[in-house]
């Protein structure tokens, strides 16, 4: 074992920092920024009220995404102030020479899709966005992470931002999973073994068989989630799945630059013998199908157990009953059969194609429940084009599905995808705050199977059983 | 932005005991909807303060009269969720100055720095005793001291010591912010940038 084994993590942070402070965070380097129209135009005003330009304008990219409309995209936007926003990004974008992919734009969708599927997200990186899921990116061997409108107006105006190094952390899970159990499952149960808050503080690596098998969308689907439990970010080194997935992309390196990368990124993964701060394992076998019931998405359960009760679960017991109240729950009541109103799947956790495959596996041949809305929402323009191409469209208008137009959706509910009060959504997203998906909406996270399930029987239902 | 100097703040608090208070709470995302910082502060924890037809709920703490301040004290894990400096314009913009937790998430806790708040972490322990003491009394104040990096009970006295790295202090004491720090080292970002492979 020599000395001077590192981290992955390690090598990228350490590659980035151009000034170290005494008892102070490192001056560190960002290559490439994502912005949107909800957290910029503050930034770009305040490069505006200082007089400042923007340092390097092609490391920045920005598209719509978070306040967009998912149906009659080619008419107006008819919120005032949703549309003053994506007029902001545009203006923004044009007086400062950015790339912009508005609404319309073929290459529009949620920005943790797009940069991936453009080439633009490259091992090694280091990746902000005024988004806490920029964390999407660790995916393939990046640093990638959210930050406020602070930060993006110091990456805007010096393409660096100041932060203090966060600990390691390393997460294995070896073994083959279960039939059913998909990348959602897999983060779902991480967070419900350590908590909304068990990572903060910490920079993930995931590693281990379950990681190295999975595809670069599953991938993607598991680093989004790290936020969840608090951590800054979570990565994967990146192997011939990522450089696959990357080569011939639209603003991928060519030619000499792309031998050059994909030299520099065979050397991106943990030594042998490199230390973490911290290191949890855990086995495929144990993974099942998992549902959240809670407020939080560390509050969640495989789909057969129940609802724990109070002295099962660390959080105090007023939080505790806070949650369930908010949800209409009760302690040690099973979630197998629970009547649902809305699916939504979508947004940058679970809007890949891979996810619209999985849904379509199971609506195939069934009908959508009588009881049910359903949002199925691409995550970008490829996807919804990808979804036509495949046939995955035509099974979803069979069973009574419709598909809508790409954005962030329900996902946070600022357009007009908003769950009601009191009603019930399955949701392949990532947040079961209250009223992230609308005032007093209640969210139950799950994967794209669990969520096709619920679409097709109007309660809860454990996708096993449909799997043939 | 620049924003006020913090010392020495003095004040009775408003108290929070809840914990994993996130960012959705604090600012739902309906109203991020501005191009400008400004009138955060009304919607404040909107759907907890107000109900749908805009009546303040009235057991919700900001509408109880006998507790202001410009110190909120809350719960463990506070401000996790989302990386909307929103939920921070919206906490200043009401009128508070400094956040005291037994556990920050860290998005938040770097947000409400660069706009000048203080967060403060202290133990459980002493986050239970600041409770106890605005339970008992709800003008009791405490006294934040950011030079000292202590924070006191006034009426017990009882105090603890808070962590702030040095540049962070520096700042805060002095009303600077990263964007002036950042922008006095650009040429030797600048050369960083030209060695960098993409
Ligand atoms: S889909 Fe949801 S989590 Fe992802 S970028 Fe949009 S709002 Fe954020």
């Amino acid at each position: 074992m020599s000395t001077t084994a590192t981290t992955l993590f390690d090598k990228v942070w350490d590659a980035h920092v151009v000034r170290k402070i005494q008892d102070g965070p490192d001056v560190f380097f960002i290559d490439r920024h994502f912005i949107h129209e909800v957290t910029s135009p503050v930034a770009f005003l305040g490069l505006e009220g200082r007089g400042l330009s923007v340092m390097f304008p092609d490391k920045t990219f920005a598209t719509a995404d978070h306040n967009t409309p998912t149906i009659n995209q080619h008419l107006p936007v008819k919120d005032p102030l949703s549309a003053n926003q994506l007029k902001a990004l545009e203006q923004n974008a044009a007086k400062y020479g950015i790339s912009h992919w508005g609404l319309g734009n073929p290459k529009n969708g949620i920005v943790h899709v797009v940069g991936p599927e453009n080439g633009i997200t490259l091992p090694g990186m280091t990746i902000v966005c005024g988004d806490s899921h920029t964390s999407t990116h660790g995916a393939f061997g990046a640093i990638a992470f959210g930050i406020g409108t602070s930060e993006v107006e110091m990456v805007l105006s010096s393409q660096c931002i100041m932060q203090p190094k966060p600990q390691k952390m390393r997460i294995v899970v070896n073994g083959t999973l279960n039939k059913g159990v998909l990348p959602k499952d897999v983060v779902l149960y991480i967070i419900s073994k350590l908590t909304a808050a068990g990572a903060t503080g910490y920079f993930v690596e995931y590693a281990g068989d379950v990681f190295e098998n999975m595809s670069m969308e599953g991938r993607m689907t598991v680093c989004n989630m790290s936020i969840e439990m608090g951590a800054r970010g979570g990565m994967i080194a990146p192997d011939e799945t990522t450089f696959n997935y990357i080569k011939g992309k639209d603003k991928a390196p060519k030619g000499d630059m792309w031998d050059k990368c994909l030299a520099y990124w065979k050397t991106l993964k943990t030594d042998e013998g490199a230390t973490f701060d911290k290191e949890y394992m855990y086995d495929a076998a144990d993974i099942e199908p998992m549902i959240t019931y809670g407020t939080n998405p560390g509050m969640g359960i495989g789909i057969t157990q129940a609802i724990p009760t109070a002295d099962q679960v660390d959080s105090g017991k007023a939080t505790y009953e806070k949650a369930l109240g908010y949800m209409g729950f009760h302690e040690a009541e099973p979630m197998l059969g629970k009547k649902i109103d809305y699916v939504f799947i979508g947004s940058c956790t679970n809007g890949r194609i891979e996810d619209f495959r999985a849904f379509a596996s199971i609506v195939k041949g069934r009908k959508k429940a009588d009881n049910v809305t359903a949002w199925i929402v691409p995550g970008s323009h490829v996807v919804e084009q990808q979804i036509k191409d495949e046939g995955i469209l035509d099974i979803l208008t069979e069973a009574g599905f419709e598909l809508r137009q790409p954005g962030c959706s329900a996902c946070l509910a600022m357009n007009d995808d908003k769950i009601p009060a009191g009603k019930y959504a399955v949701s392949t997203s990532n947040r079961n705050f209250e009223g992230r998906q609308g005032p007093g909406a209640r969210t139950l996270l799950a994967s794209p199977l669990v969520a096709a399930a619920a679409a097709v029987t109007g309660v809860v239902t454990d996708p096993r059983e449909l799997i043939s | 932005m620049a924003y006020d100097k913090f010392t020495v703040l003095k004040s009775t608090a408003v108290p929070l005991p809840i914990e994993n208070v996130d960012t959705d709470q604090i600012i739902p995302a309906r109203f991020l909807k501005a191009t400008e910082r400004k009138g955060f502060g009304d919607n404040l924890f909107r759907d907890w303060r107000y109900n749908n037809d805009d009546t303040p709920k009235q057991d919700f703490v900001l509408n109880n009269p006998i507790y202001s301040g410009k110190i909120l004290v809350a719960g463990k894990n506070f401000g996790s969720g989302s990386s909307r400096e929103h939920a921070a314009w919206a906490i200043y913009d009401y009128g508070f100055r400094c956040v005291v937790s037994s556990f920050f998430a860290d998005i938040f806790k770097n947000n409400s720095i660069n706009i000048g708040i203080l967060p403060v972490t202290v133990s459980a322990g002493f986050l239970d005793k600041i409770f106890k003491a605005i339970e008992a009394d709800p003008k009791a104040e405490l006294e934040v001291n950011l030079p000292e990096q202590t924070i006191t009970i006034l009426p017990t006295g009882e105090q603890e010591s808070f962590d702030i790295n040095g540049y962070k202090k520096h700042n805060l004491t002095n009303g600077f912010d990263d964007i002036d720090y950042l922008q006095a080292m650009k040429q030797e970002i600048g050369a960083f940038a030209s060695n960098r492979l993409y």
